[in-house]
């Protein structure tokens, strides 16, 4: 009987079986971020404790940096204390750090893969819950809390409980103006939101195995929002080809060998899994979300549900019910939302188009949201703006003109951050403002306004928001 | 700190898939310490500015029958979202010392676990038991029982709990401070860590 990558990977991180009855798992690589860690460094400190692997250990600064002006001191004074201590952290301890000047600066999840410091085969760690993205390279990673950053940054290890796998296989192929976006958004609402505690969703199939690895990265960011804490694909000549030549990829010799041990921890054709789902991707179209959850979201030519009746698409049939949730949450989401049910999602007004975190704000984001608007100008009561993932995807859009394209259309180009994903910054929702976004939660006060309101959809999606003003279907623009 | 017998007055939390963000909105993520995130819980929803609110409803933090409560009930899928340990944080330090629910997230169980807060499930009918009777009488007082496994009111009621073996132990002998345990036979650590081709070089 053959593996799944899931537990080779556990298999051979195994340290020990605790009293406790967990694992200890070795952690890979642990990345580290200003929000997450400075409550764990003092623990350190209170303890008397070094950091057990500095050399597999590397922090950036993501959540709080501001995107326009970034003169230092900050005019915010919290952002400028939460940056300093983890500059002083990462001094006193010894830990690697690209902070705010550093060209490898960005999103956590972008910068790992782009430096080739994530890897397949790894465990991987990080006090955010969106760690699942490096699963895309084949990798076990997870987000954790802040006392279990101090256990790794203390010992390079996590007490953990095994895991089941599902297997979620998109078959066939994508119809034009379906993104990788819309792909993941109908696995949450067809699985529901808690539909993977206690899993890890290994994505397969057809439409993965063609997918770049920024599209990847897309459906393994959001395994989290369907309850997964890992998502995971596995490791082929596409993983293998982005990653050739990256700062932490061995080069030469041993890039072959490595290519050879990474492709030996792929799941087994034999393999066992405790769930199958097979998802047509000839069936997946465009994906809004109209409610406070990202599984409740319908087809950009479907109508917002009606209560008791449940989400429906185009034709008035129910599907996505288990996305929904029932006549309550259902009720209480059109409330904050200010959506009544039954109308067509499409033509829903926005206040603020997002294009960025660390879900979709890669190069080919940004470069199919600039195709949609190149040419085109953003209606004149919308705001939008778009924060490149790093200052590496930010440089390389800027090569490509992609800045002109998007400031010609009305955008606003900022340096790279969170941003107005979670508003910790300050980008955020103003009052009641609307907003298409390319990020991966649209929960009530999500975006920095506690009565703001969030609609995910794919960048490209986003981009013909802002251009029409309202929701739009991309598939009338492309 | 062993952790066995957790008693005290409860509030009822009614809803399913309740998110980090709403238990600590993020904007209370940028202090360097966790001090004072008690003054935080569901901030916005509290505030009645969410859209939602239907007037005259009291946010069950606010009604004064609930008051002083240590246990919070819940339903399915509590904690979900962000891994932010600022939403257990915030709760263990208003107080509360357990929590009951349906079902909860998995960043958001561990979290709580790693600082001594006990998730403990029961079944549908049992939650929605158990928060009518607090409803009804939130005076009364539950007694959690992580030995026995079992919630108790004092007027009688009486449902089973259920918590993983490990989490139930290491609340229960005191061992859910982990990272004493990690460090414990760090030689193993170094072997398992030679073993990967990616540590010590392909």
């Amino acid at each position: 009987m053959g593996q799944t990558l899931l537990q080779k990977v556990w298999d051979l991180h195994t340290v020990r079986t605790l009293p406790s009855g967990q694992t200890q798992i070795f952690v890979g690589l642990h990345l580290v971020h200003e929000v997450t860690s400075p409550q764990a460094f003092d623990a350190l400190r209170a303890r008397g404790w070094t950091v057990a692997r500095l050399d597999r250990t590397f922090a950036t600064v993501d959540h709080i940096v501001p995107t326009r002006e970034r003169t230092r001191p900050f005019l915010d004074v919290m952002a400028e204390d939460m940056i300093a201590a983890l500059e002083r952290n990462c001094r006193e301890f010894g830990v690697r750090l690209a902070g705010l000047d550093d060209d490898r600066q960005g999103i956590v999840h972008v910068i790992g893969p782009e430096l080739g410091l994530t890897q397949p085969g790894m465990t991987i760690a990080c006090g955010d819950s969106h760690t699942s993205t490096h699963g895309a390279f084949g990798a076990v990673a997870f987000g954790i809390g802040t006392s279990q950053v101090r256990d790794v940054l203390a010992s390079q290890c996590l007490a953990l409980e095994p895991m089941k796998v599902r297997r979620i296989r998109v078959t066939g192929t994508l119809p034009r103006g379906v993104y990788a976006k819309d792909v993941i958004l109908t696995i949450i609402n067809r699985l529901g939101v808690g539909g993977g505690v206690g899993y890890a969703y290994e994505y397969a199939g057809d439409v993965l195995a063609r997918m770049s690895m920024d599209e990847r990265m897309t459906i393994c960011n959001m395994s989290i929002e369907g309850g997964a804490r890992v998502g995971y694909v596995n490791p082929d000549e596409t993983t293998f080809a982005y990653m050739k030549g990256r700062p932490f990829v061995p080069a030469g010799d041993a890039f072959e060998r490595a290519r050879a041990w990474w492709r030996a921890m792929a799941s087994d054709a034999d393999a066992r899994y405790d769930d199958d789902v097979e998802i047509r991707g000839e069936e997946l179209t465009p994906v809004v979300t109209w409610g406070v959850n990202p599984g409740q979201s319908v087809p950009v030519t479907g109508r917002v549900p009606t209560v008791g009746r449940g989400p429906q698409g185009a034709d008035g049939a129910p599907g996505g019910a288990s996305g929904g949730g029932d006549a309550q949450a259902v009720a209480d989401a059109l409330a904050y939302m200010n959506l009544h049910g039954g109308e067509p999602i499409a033509g829903t007004r926005v206040d603020v188009a997002f294009i960025g975190s660390c879900t979709n704000s890669r190069l080919s984001d940004l470069r199919e949201a600039a195709r949609i608007v190149k040419g085109r100008r953003v209606a004149a009561h919308v705001k939008a703006l778009v924060v490149p993932g790093s200052a590496s995807v930010k440089a390389a859009a800027e090569r490509e003109g992609l800045d002109e394209i998007f400031r010609a259309a009305g955008f606003e180009w900022r340096s790279a951050g969170c941003s107005m994903c979670l508003g910790m910054n300050p980008d955020k929702l103003q009052g009641h403002q609307v907003c298409a976004s390319s990020s991966n939660r649209n929960f009530k006060g999500r975006q920095g306004s506690p009565t703001g309101r969030t609609l995910l959809m794919s960048p490209a999606m986003v981009a013909a928001a802002a251009v029409a003003g309202a929701v739009a279907d991309v598939r009338e623009l492309a | 700190m062993k952790i066995t017998r957790i008693e005290g007055t409860a509030i009822p939390m009614r809803g399913d898939d309740i998110d980090t963000d709403r238990i600590m909105p993020a904007r209370h993520l940028r202090a360097v310490t966790f001090e004072g995130l008690e003054q935080y819980l569901f901030q916005d929803e509290r505030a009645g500015s969410a859209a939602g609110d239907r007037a005259g409803t009291v946010h069950p933090f606010d009604n004064p029958r609930h008051q002083g409560a240590s246990i919070l009930l819940v339903n399915r899928n509590f904690g979900s979202g962000s891994s932010r340990e600022h939403a257990p944080q915030g709760l263990q330090r208003a107080g509360f010392r357990a929590i009951v629910g349906e079902s909860f997230a998995e960043i958001f169980f561990g979290n709580s676990l790693m600082i001594g807060l006990p998730c403990v499930t029961a079944a549908p009918d049992e939650m929605r038991e158990l928060m009518a009777r607090v409803e009804e009488r939130p005076d009364a007082r539950l007694r959690i029982d992580l030995d026995a496994r079992t919630c108790d009111m004092d007027n009688g009621f009486r449902c089973a709990i259920a918590l993983p073996g490990h989490a139930r132990d290491a609340l229960m002998t005191g061992a859910w401070d982990t990272t004493g345990m990690l460090l414990d036979r760090y030689a193993e650590v170094d072997q398992a860590a030679a073993r990967l081709p990616y540590v010590v070089g392909f």
